[in-house]
C-alpha cells in the first residue's frame, strides 16, 4: 500500500488540487481538507489529503528536537 | 518548511536523543509496541533499534492493513473478480497476498484485476469502463477508510462498488491488551491514523486499562521523542496519551474525515489475521450505501473455511509482536519479498519485508 507523505499544495480547483514535494508533483483530492489554501502543507495518503500540517507546530517540533539533543553539532536545516 | 524534515533526521541529534534514553532506565526490561507499517519502515531505515538501550525493545504489532486482512476476505475478492463483467481494483500489495489463490493468480486465469494508487483511481476506472462493474477492494485503517468514504459521498458512477476490508485501530489495541500473556508496557500510536481520529478514542482506552501511549510522527526524531514520552510516563507511573506529533495530530482529529467515515460506514465485528475476530473493529457500508457493497450486490460472503496460514508462515505471531521475523525459520530462505510465503513479506508495510529489506549485510 501507499505510505502517507507530506506535500505542499500548489494550486486547487474545487475538490482537486496539485501538490508537490521534492520535485514530484501529483493530483490530490481535497474533499477531506475543504479549507486548505495553496502554499499549505498536506499529509497525502492514497491520493487524498487527510490533514493540513501546522507550520507553527512543525517549527516547534524541530526546536524541541534541537533542545532535546545533547549533540552540539551544526544547526543545519533549521527553519 | 522543507528544511525541518532534514533537521528531524540529523544523525547527530538522533544519536544524542537516543543516548538520553539511558537516563530513563526504570531498572526492568521495557517492551513497547508500535502498530504502524510506516513506523516499522522508518525504524528499519534509520537503524533506530540499534541506538536504543539494552533494556528497551520495540516490537511491531498489527500495523500493516494488508497483513491483517484475512485470507477469507482475499478469497472473496478473488471470487468477485472472477464474475463476468467485473473489474476488481485494489492496492498493488494486496494482489500478491497468498490465499486459496492470490489475486495475481486469478488474473492469470482471466480475471480483470487492476492495481490502483487509491480509490480515486478506481472511480476514474469505473467512469472509463461504463459497461463493467468496477469493484474497489478497500483495505486500510482510518487513514484509508476516510478516502473510500469521501469517494462514495462524491457521487461515483453507478457501476462503482466497494468490498470493504477496512479496519479500526483502537479496537485492535484493546484486543491486544485483553489477550492472555504478556502485554506491552506502552504503545507508540500511529501518527497518520490519529490525524484522522484524534487522540480521544485512545484516551477512552485508558479508562479500561492504564497504559502509557504517545502519538509518533515518522521522522527519526519524531519517533524518539514519542518513545521518550512513554518512558517518562513509565518512570513517573503515569498512563496518558501524549501527542508527540502535534504538527499533524489534533485532539479532535480531522472532523471532515471522521464525519465521512461515520456517514458511510458502521462498525462491525471483523476477523484479523493472527488475532481472530475483534468486536467492532471492521467497517461495513451503512444501509444507505448497500447498493455499493459488492458482497451484498453479488450475494457473496467470506468463506470461513479459508485458512490464513496453511504454509507454516508465522505472520500471526509476528503481527502480535510475539515473534520477530528473524525468528521465523523461513525468513530470507525461502521467504523473500519476491517470493513471499505470507503477507508480512508481501506488503511494503509488512514487518518481515521491512526487516528483510533493511537487514544487515
Ligand atoms: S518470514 Fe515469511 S513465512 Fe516467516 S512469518 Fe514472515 S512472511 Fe511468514
Amino acid at each position: 500500500m501507499c505510505l502517507a507523505v507530506p506535500m505542499r499544495l500548489v494550486r486547487r480547483d474545487g475538490p482537486v488540487g496539485w501538490a508537490e514535494v521534492q520535485g514530484i508533483s501529483r493530483e490530490v483530492r481535497l474533499d477531506l481538507v475543504p479549507e486548505v489554501r495553496p502554499g499549505e502543507w498536506l499529509i497525502v495518503h492514497a491520493g487524498y489529503a487527510i490533514e493540513v500540517l501546522d507550520e507553527e507546530e512543525a517549527r516547534e517540533s524541530l526546536e524541541m528536537a534541537l533542545r532535546a539533543s545533547e549533540d552540539p553539532g551544526t544547526v543545519g536545516g533549521g527553519p | 518548511m522543507k528544511e525541518w524534515t532534514s533537521g528531524l533526521r540529523d544523525p547527530g541529534r538522533v544519536r544524542g536523543l537516543a543516548a538520553e534514553m539511558a537516563a530513563l532506565d526504570p531498572g526492568r526490561p521495557i517492551r513497547l509496541m508500535h502498530v504502524c507499517g510506516t513506523h516499522e519502515h522508518a525504524l528499519c531505515a534509520a537503524g533506530i533499534r540499534d541506538l536504543l538501550p539494552e533494556w528497551l525493545t520495540l516490537v511491531a504489532g498489527p500495523g500493516c492493513p494488508v497483513c491483517v486482512c484475512p485470507a477469507s476476505e482475499i478469497d472473496l475478492a478473488v471470487r468477485i473478480a472472477a464474475l463476468p463483467g467485473v473489474t476488481l481494483a485494489t492496492f498493488g500489495d494486496l494482489v500478491r497476498v497468498p490465499a486459496r489463490i492470490s489475486l495475481a493468480q486469478a488474473r492469470t486465469r482471466g480475471a480483470d484485476v487492476r492495481v490502483v494508487y487509491g480509490v480515486a483511481d478506481a472511480v476514474a476506472l469505473a467512469r472509463s469502463l461504463p459497461d463493467r462493474t468496477v469493484v474497489f477492494f478497500a483495505v486500510g485503517f482510518e487513514t484509508t477508510a476516510c478516502t473510500t468514504a469521501a469517494a462514495l459521498r462524491a457521487s461515483p458512477p453507478d457501476n462503482f462498488q466497494v468490498l470493504s476490508s477496512h479496519r479500526l485501530v483502537p479496537p485492535a489495541l484493546q484486543a491486544l491488551l485483553d489477550l492472555p500473556g504478556e502485554t506491552p508496557d506502552g504503545f507508540l500510536l500511529p501518527g497518520h491514523v490519529l490525524t484522522v481520529t484524534g487522540t480521544k478514542a485512545y484516551e477512552d482506552l485508558l479508562s479500561r486499562r492504564p497504559i502509557p501511549m504517545a502519538v509518533a510522527g515518522f521522522e527519526p526524531l519524531d519517533i524518539l521523542q514519542a518513545i521518550r514520552a512513554i518512558l517518562e510516563q513509565v518512570r513517573r507511573g503515569r498512563a496518558e496519551v501524549v501527542n508527540a506529533y502535534p504538527r499533524a495530530v489534533r485532539e479532535q482529529g480531522n472532523r471532515a474525515a471522521r464525519e465521512a467515515i461515520a456517514e458511510v460506514f458502521e462498525a462491525a465485528d471483523a476477523p484479523w489475521r493472527g488475532i481472530g475476530t475483534i468486536p467492532g473493529s471492521g467497517l461495513r457500508l451503512r444501509p444507505a450505501f448497500r447498493h455499493r457493497d459488492a458482497g451484498e450486490v453479488f450475494g457473496l460472503a467470506p468463506d470461513p473455511a479459508v485458512q490464513d496460514a496453511p504454509t507454516g508462515c508465522r505472520c500471526g505471531e509476528v503481527l502480535l509482536g510475539r515473534q520477530e521475523p528473524e525468528e521465523c525459520p523461513f525468513f530470507g530462505n525461502p521467504c523473500v519479498p519476491d517470493d513471499p510465503m505470507g503477507p508480512c513479506m508481501v506488503a511494503q508495510e509488512g514487518t518481515c519485508a521491512a526487516r528483510y529489506r533493511h537487514r544487515r549485510a
